[in-house]
């Protein structure tokens, strides 16, 4: 078998992307999606060996050319990827303003009268 | 970056209002700095205790709030108009003798007569929630395609959630201490308002609409949502 040097391009590239994604972050909770992970590098690596592959797939679901087949599975896989992304980044946005919230009203003070007063005054030139 | 806060003491409490110190008017602002001292001075002449929740404003307005006589605190970077809000919130509910919120817009668009009237039917014990609603009678003049979007988000809103308003994204509001204990907005943006009463609506609490007075000034209308902005808020909500 005559390997090709776009074969080896994607190889590489498919085999770093997976490795990275697997040393980032750390959660019990991620080991399925590890192990999805590792299997899609599997398929991907073996579909760039034998593309032929998709072929036999599109046929067995109904479609007519591999390319085709790779394509849906793209939208699908992008479609997954923003869902996914708009959760977490969501998520994110919920810490920060957990956080820049306390921040804030560490800052101002207890907003009772009786122990108001000024709570900090160093800085009168406020704003810019 | 610090704010001066106003030497704010019992006594000057008791110079302003009617004296008893059970309700904080919520103003969150982002770059209000032309109004929002006439603003807080407006509140201050039928209310006590303001708070202005300061989105990360980069001009005077926090500064200016201050001076008029306002809480205030600042968020360190602009997080949006509903996480001010919910700040707002905690920062009240901090005062264990806050028994009743107002929310209350910066741009100037409310009326201090509205919000003492929405106050009053809350200590009167008419609901736990009172929503100011500008379509109760014909005062306020949105324009017809303002209408048109606020009728469709009324109706969105009423859909999915167990309430039935005129009017959901009016900013003035007042809520009784039990019920604002349980509120959590987690939605940062303009859909804040329809999440606000779906919350209310979730907790089974009791809630009237008073008849608001929305006044459009060019300057409300300049700082006011674009109507494309409905459809982001309609996104935020689907997606949330």
């Amino acid at each position: 078998m005559k390997i090709v040097l776009i074969q080896l391009v994607l190889i590489v590239v498919v085999v770093i992307t997976a490795v990275r994604l697997l040393r980032d972050r750390g959660a019990r909770t991620q080991a399925v999606r590890r192990l999805g992970l590792l299997l899609f590098a599997a398929f991907a690596v073996w579909s760039i060996l034998f593309p032929t592959i998709w072929n036999h797939i599109a046929r067995l679901v109904g479609v007519g050319r591999g390319t085709d087949m790779v394509l849906y599975a793209l939208v699908v896989a992008f479609l997954s990827f923003t869902l996914t992304t708009y959760v977490r980044f969501r998520e994110l946005e919920t810490r920060y303003t957990k956080l820049a919230r306390r921040l804030a009203l560490d800052e101002a003070g207890p907003p009772q009268l009786a122990q108001a007063g000024p709570p900090q005054q160093e800085s009168p030139h406020a704003g810019s | 970056m610090t704010v001066e806060q106003p030497a704010y003491t019992l006594e000057k409490a008791e110079q302003t209002g009617s004296g008893v110190r059970d309700t904080w008017v919520i103003i969150p602002m982002f770059n209000e700095e032309s109004v929002i001292g006439d603003v807080v001075a407006q509140v201050l002449t039928a209310f006590d205790q303001v708070v202005c929740v300061d989105d990360g404003s980069t001009d005077r307005s926090a500064a200016l709030a201050a001076h008029a006589g306002a809480r205030v605190v600042r968020h360190p970077l602009n997080l949006g108009q509903g996480a001010a809000l919910q700040t707002g919130f905690e920062y009240a509910l901090a005062d264990p003798s806050m028994q009743y919120i107002v929310t209350f817009d910066a741009d100037g668009q409310h009326q201090i007569a509205d919000a003492v009237g929405m106050v009053e039917r809350l200590k009167a014990g008419e609901a736990d929630v009172v929503f100011g609603s500008r379509f109760l009678d014909e005062r306020s003049k949105p324009s017809f395609a303002k209408a048109m979007v606020l009728r469709a988000a009324v109706g969105y809103t009423n859909f999915t959630t167990h309430t039935r308003l005129t009017d959901a994204h009016n900013g003035l509001r007042a809520i009784r201490r039990p019920v604002l204990e349980k509120l959590d907005i987690t939605q940062n943006g303009m859909a804040h308002a329809s999440e606000l009463v779906a919350q209310i609506g979730a907790l089974k609490a009791s809630y009237v609409e008073h008849p608001v007075h929305i006044l459009y000034t060019d300057y409300s209308k300049a700082k006011g949502q674009s109507l494309w902005n409905s459809i982001n808020i309609l996104a935020d909500l689907i997606l949330r």
